[in-house]
């Protein structure tokens, strides 16, 4: 790779400020920023959402759009100051000499375009080999990206190729005019764990071989993983900058060491009361052979779950752990009694649960309530508060006069207070409306608590609030949870026990200190690799 | 406005819409205006025009617009002005009746075909599919020839005409409803199936149908003067727009204006009905996005 | 791998034929439904004003168009003509309803496909000329738009026969057969298509400029220009197709009333002439011409979406990783 300037940072910036809007809608979204990049390096820019840092990263490129203002004290992209840059310039840098690497392949490649055409684009239009020649050079970089069968690929289109593939692509396209520095916003986030640790491997190499990455992300496992340096963003401001060892071991600003207490897993074990099994009661849950295939176009057949078994006891909690697709919200449906089993059966204390008639389920549907993945879609739009809490009262029964004292009591419970009764879900923010949820499945009072990925819509330090929630009601009520996530690190926090899942069956079972310890299944060592290791280990040291 | 949905905003268009939604712009001020006087002539036409919609006057016929006559006189000698403002009534009246009608039938239809199994589901939307395979004006055509010629006809026409597109969108939205989360959550708290229904997917399924409603009224409007054009409708000498500009038409060399002014008059209350419709379109769906 | 592909394919074709044919079948029923609902004698349609006409020459008639078999038997004997392609013989002009359209069709395809072309250059001119980033001409197209699509083609039609034939005598006033004649027509019902299509497309333009992939293709140091015309433009033209289609199909069905305003003869004018004498056998033909155009139409856009779109290509599922 050549870089033309070794010596000189690639990146000097001080003073940046980002704009958007004007008057009292203005958007101050970069507050003066300040820092620099060298080949070689990776500066990890952290931050939760809205704090800044895609802006700050397109301002680098001059795409911070046309309704930004964007003014620096100095703004050195690549050896040239940029602030007087007009597109002509920009044109030049962006490409040859940045390069960007966006989230989500399937939406950051033109998805009518084949992928090799998406790839030779700025070889073109930066003119680095003639015409005739950019069909080699793509197949020589789908090759250095570690994309099996170039020639083949090349020809596909973006749906075609799976995540892993297509992100890589992505990076090719990215680095075909050989930029000398890249901006990867979030490379990873729209990846399965098994997958991103391999693109995280390659954006290493492309470090290695000297160029220079700004790394947008808010997830400190891949920070670990690639920066040297590290700037945590919060309102727009930089608030703490450093070494990556020294920012996450001997982190200074509170709101970095916010960030990684937040960190599900990061805090002390707690004990709970744990109910141990075999100790005799019989179980609340006993899900066995369950059994879901779905009926594809033209004929095919997919079997979501396949032949899944285990029991829960009254008060325990369980977690589901797998990657999308694994079957596990199908699993989740069928526990709530929202999909039927095409095998096995589920039992819900004692009795049959599946396989009944919607009239004959009715009267104890109010034992198994759901906590969803996004609580937004879960509420009648044009509903209070009040009302979405108060139509689950009704179905328990509670007459008309009370549901308005057992609803301000409710969320007093998720803490939430009186203020909130009148909102409607637009009104709330993404926390306020996770416990809005966790009201309404309160409301009439099950013993069965399914939580389908709870927190996994919702930034670090609020899934931390949320998380101690339901850690919080577990204890309180005895609650049985059932809950489900992709990310082992959170089920840690609220479970004792808990199974994996990989394409419609369980893989590895057990109390949850075990897995986390000694995983048996590769498939389990894949999703802890997820873990940040190293900042766990800071925030135990605290 | 967060900053990620100001740097998202990368296109320009992004903000000049976000920043349009906020208030109302002069052009649908207008319309509203014009919206109103269009409703006032329509509801007491003889506050805005003195003059009678059929007195013949053969002396003064063909004249050209004036200070007597406005907007002239036709070949009868009656006042155009009149006419037109009397004529409001009609197309208004035809175009709100028919919409209504139409929705009325399309949420009968797309209901019962979102809610009912499989099979009604199928048979219901084959149906719909094959009347949107036919032109609607044929379809109102058709219609015409059973419900008779005349006003009662065709906004019958013109109902029928809309419905099996709306009947598609009603059922459409039904569906997300149906498998909406809120739904579902209703259902996992044991809520009956018919207060489901109720409460919830009848609301939210009628809610942007209205506003839909709403910019279809135009067309409707429209549709309707065409029939009466064609002689299907409102006839002679009936001050209707449509059956004024068939008149008219003979008579385009000496006296364009008898032609001009109900076709001025219906643009205008289609446009000013289609830039209030689409205010509240915008208004509705930015509430449901932000 | 060649038979399991080649049997998914006709399976696919089988599927879209026999949809296509549950069409046509279904409107061809509504049509003959609803024309049975008509009140009052078919007789009295075909012998007009006639009084001269008695009771047993009514029999004769009624049994020469088969009107004195039981509705099913007369349903059957009309879908056995639809298949055949034979539609009947007009009540009013004793010929064969099939030989009618045939000699009607031309004029109507000739404007329907004339002013289809011109829509879409004249939409697709526009959008592009008004996506830049400069809001005026965007705005004032956008009004243009909004006033072309609220005014009703008759009277649109009738003002351009006034200013264009009338005033300046620029061009014929009726069908001259030339191709004159034709531009009034074409442009009255260009423009509303034009116009809706502009909006569609334009929409579909700044949509897909604010997706990821035009951020990338920024990112790569590409020109505005070339990020909409080689990137968005193909986006916008999705919506675009569909919609133009739905409008050829319907004009193919007969500009009922363009072909009025202008006198032009044609499937509108004898749709028309057929409803206003209750024409009942040629009401069914032009029906079922209709919905077999706009099978055909639908097919065809069918086909240009798997060109324009690769993701509806067959045998492109997800590959593994």
């Amino acid at each position: 790779m050549t870089t033309a300037s070794t010596t000189k940072p690639l990146f000097e910036v001080a003073g940046l400020n980002v704009r958007f809007g004007t008057g009292p809608g203005e958007v101050h979204a970069v507050r003066d920023a300040a820092f620099s990049l060298d080949a070689g390096r990776c500066l990890a820019i952290v931050g939760e959402s809205g704090s800044g840092k895609s802006a700050l990263a397109r301002s680098l490129l001059g795409l911070a759009g046309p309704t930004a203002r964007v003014t620096a004290d100095r703004l050195r992209v690549a050896g040239h100051e940029a602030r007087e840059f007009g597109p002509r310039e920009w044109r030049a840098v962006r490409g040859r000499r940045v390069g960007l690497v966006a989230q989500d392949a399937l939406v950051a490649l033109d998805p009518l375009r084949p992928v090799g055409k998406e790839i030779a684009e700025p070889l073109l239009t930066h003119r680095v080999v003639p015409r005739r020649e950019a069909g080699a050079r793509v197949l020589a970089l789908l090759e250095r990206v570690g994309v099996p069968e170039p020639a083949e690929r090349a020809r596909a289109y973006v749906h075609q190729l799976s995540g892993g593939l297509r992100q890589r692509a992505l990076i090719a396209s990215a680095i075909a005019a050989e930029p000398g520095v890249l901006i990867a916003d979030e490379p990873t986030t729209a990846l399965d764990a098994s997958v991103q640790s391999r693109v995280l491997a390659l954006l290493g190499e492309l470090k290695e071989s000297g160029t220079g990455l700004l790394l947008i992300s808010h997830d400190l496992a891949v920070v670990e993983a690639l920066a040297d340096e590290v700037a945590v963003m919060k309102d727009g401001r930089i608030v703490e900058s450093g070494p990556v060892g020294r920012v996450l071991e001997a982190p200074e600003h509170p709101y970095t060491k916010s960030l990684l207490a937040a960190i599900p897993g990061s805090g002390p074990r707690r004990e709970r009361t744990v109910v141990a099994p075999g100790d005799g009661s019989a179980p609340l849950l006993d899900v066995s052979g369950v059994t879901k295939v779905f009926k594809g176009a033209r004929g095919s057949r997919r079997t979501a779950v396949d032949e899944v078994s285990f029991a829960l006891r009254p008060g325990e909690a369980l977690g589901l752990v797998g990657e999308s697709g694994s079957g596990k919200s199908t699993l989740a449906r069928m526990v709530l009694g929202l999909a039927a089993p095409d095998g096995g059966t589920v039992e819900l204390g004692g009795a049959p649960w599946s396989g009944l008639r919607e009239r004959d389920r009715r009267e104890r549907r109010h034992t198994v309530q759901l906590v969803p993945q996004d609580p937004l879609s879960a509420f009648d739009p044009r509903w209070s508060v009040a009302r979405i809490v108060g139509e689950a009262l009704a179905t328990a029964g509670v007459a008309r006069a009370e549901r308005r004292e057992r609803t301000v009591r409710l969320l007093k419970q998720v803490g939430l207070s009186v203020e909130h009764l009148e909102r409607r879900p637009l009104a709330l923010s993404g926390g306020q409306r996770q416990r809005v949820a966790v009201a309404r499945a309160l409301a009439p009072s099950p013993r069965l608590l399914v939580c389908d990925e709870p927190v996994s819509a919702l930034d670090v330090s609020v899934q931390a609030q949320v998380l101690d929630l339901l850690r919080s009601l577990q204890e309180e009520l005895g609650l049985a949870t059932l809950f489900i996530s992709h990310d082992l690190a959170v089920v840690r926090e609220v479970c004792a026990r808990v199974l994996v899942m990989k394409d419609g069956r369980i893989v590895e079972s057990g109390p949850v200190e075990r897995v986390f310890a000694e995983p048996a299944h590769p498939y389990t060592r894949a999703l802890l690799e997820a873990v940040p290791r190293r900042a766990r280990a800071a925030v135990e040291r605290l | 406005m967060s900053v990620e949905q100001a740097v998202r905003a990368g296109a320009p268009i992004a903000a000049v819409r976000r920043a349009r939604r906020g208030r109302v712009r002069p052009g649908v001020l207008a319309a509203a205006v014009l919206l109103g006087l269009i409703l006032l002539a329509a509801l007491a036409p003889s506050l805005l025009a003195h003059g009678s919609p059929t007195d013949t006057d053969p002396v003064h016929a063909l004249q050209a617009p004036g200070g007597a006559h406005w907007f002239g006189t036709d070949q009868l000698g009656r006042d155009v002005f009149a006419r037109v403002v009397h004529g409001t009534r009609y197309s208004l009246a035809i175009g709100a009746a028919a919409t209504g009608a139409g929705v009325g039938l399309a949420v009968v239809w797309g209901l019962a075909a979102a809610l009912s199994g499989r099979f009604g589901d199928a048979v219901l939307m084959r149906a719909a599919d094959a009347l949107l395979a036919l032109p609607g004006l044929l379809l109102a055509l058709m219609v015409v020839l059973i419900a008779g010629k005349g006003v009662l006809g065709t906004t019958i026409a013109v109902a029928v005409g809309t419905a099996p597109g709306f009947a598609r969108v009603v059922r459409a939205q039904a569906l997300v409803v149906r498998r909406s989360g809120y739904v579902e959550s209703a259902v996992a708290l044991g809520v009956p199936r018919p207060l489901i229904v109720l409460r919830h997917v009848l609301p939210n399924t009628l809610g942007p149908l209205l506003v839909l409603a709403t910019v279809t009224l135009g067309a409707s409007i429209s549709t309707g003067a065409a029939l009466s054009y064609l002689g299907l409708g409102a006839q002679p000498p009936t001050p209707e727009w449509g059956a004024m500009l068939t008149e008219g038409q003979g008579f385009l060399e000496q006296a364009w204006w008898i032609a001009l002014f109900p076709g001025l008059l219906l643009v205008s209350t289609v446009l000013a009905v289609t830039v209030v419709g689409r205010h509240a379109q915008a208004r509705a769906e930015g509430r449901a996005a932000s | 791998m060649t038979p399991p592909h080649i049997s998914a394919a006709v399976r696919a074709v089988t599927a879209r034929a026999g949809a296509a044919v549950l069409v046509v079948w279904g409107a061809a029923t509504c049509a003959f439904l609803a024309l049975h609902l008509i009140p009052g004698d078919p007789v009295s349609a075909i012998v007009g004003s006639n009084a001269l006409v008695g009771a047993e020459q009514r029999e004769e008639i009624r049994h020469h168009y088969g009107l004195d078999r039981s509705p099913l038997v007369q349903y059957g004997a009309y879908l056995k003509q639809l298949a055949t392609g034979e539609l009947g013989d007009s009540y009013q002009l004793q010929q064969p309803v099939s030989s009618l359209l045939a000699d009607q069709i031309g004029p109507t395809a000739q404007l329907a496909l004339w002013s289809s072309l011109v829509a879409v250059v004249l939409a697709a001119t526009v959008t592009v000329l008004t996506s830049g980033r400069s809001r005026w001409p965007r705005r004032v197209s956008s009004a243009v738009e909004l006033l072309v699509v609220s005014t009703p083609s008759f009277w649109l039609g009738i003002m351009l026969l006034t200013v264009f034939s009338f005033r300046l005598g620029w061009l014929p006033v009726s069908d001259s057969g030339d191709a004159r004649s034709l531009v009034l027509p074409v442009i009255t019902l260009a423009l509303p298509i034009a116009a809706v299509l502009t909006q569609v497309m334009r929409e579909g333009l700044l949509g897909a400029l604010e997706q990821p992939f035009s951020l990338t293709a920024r990112s790569r140091g590409l020109a505005e220009h070339t990020v909409r015309s080689r990137h968005a433009l193909r986006h916008a033209a999705l919506p675009a197709l569909t919609l133009t289609g739905w409008f050829t199909g319907t004009l193919l069905g007969g500009a009922v009333v363009v072909e009025n305003v202008f006198a032009r003869s044609g499937i509108g004018r004898i749709t028309l002439q057929a409803v206003s004498d209750r024409d009942l056998p040629v009401v069914q033909g032009v029906v079922a011409l209709s919905a077999v155009v706009f099978v055909l139409v639908g097919a065809v856009v069918e086909l240009l979406y798997v060109v324009v779109d690769p993701r509806l290509r067959k045998g492109t599922g997800v590959a593994a990783a």
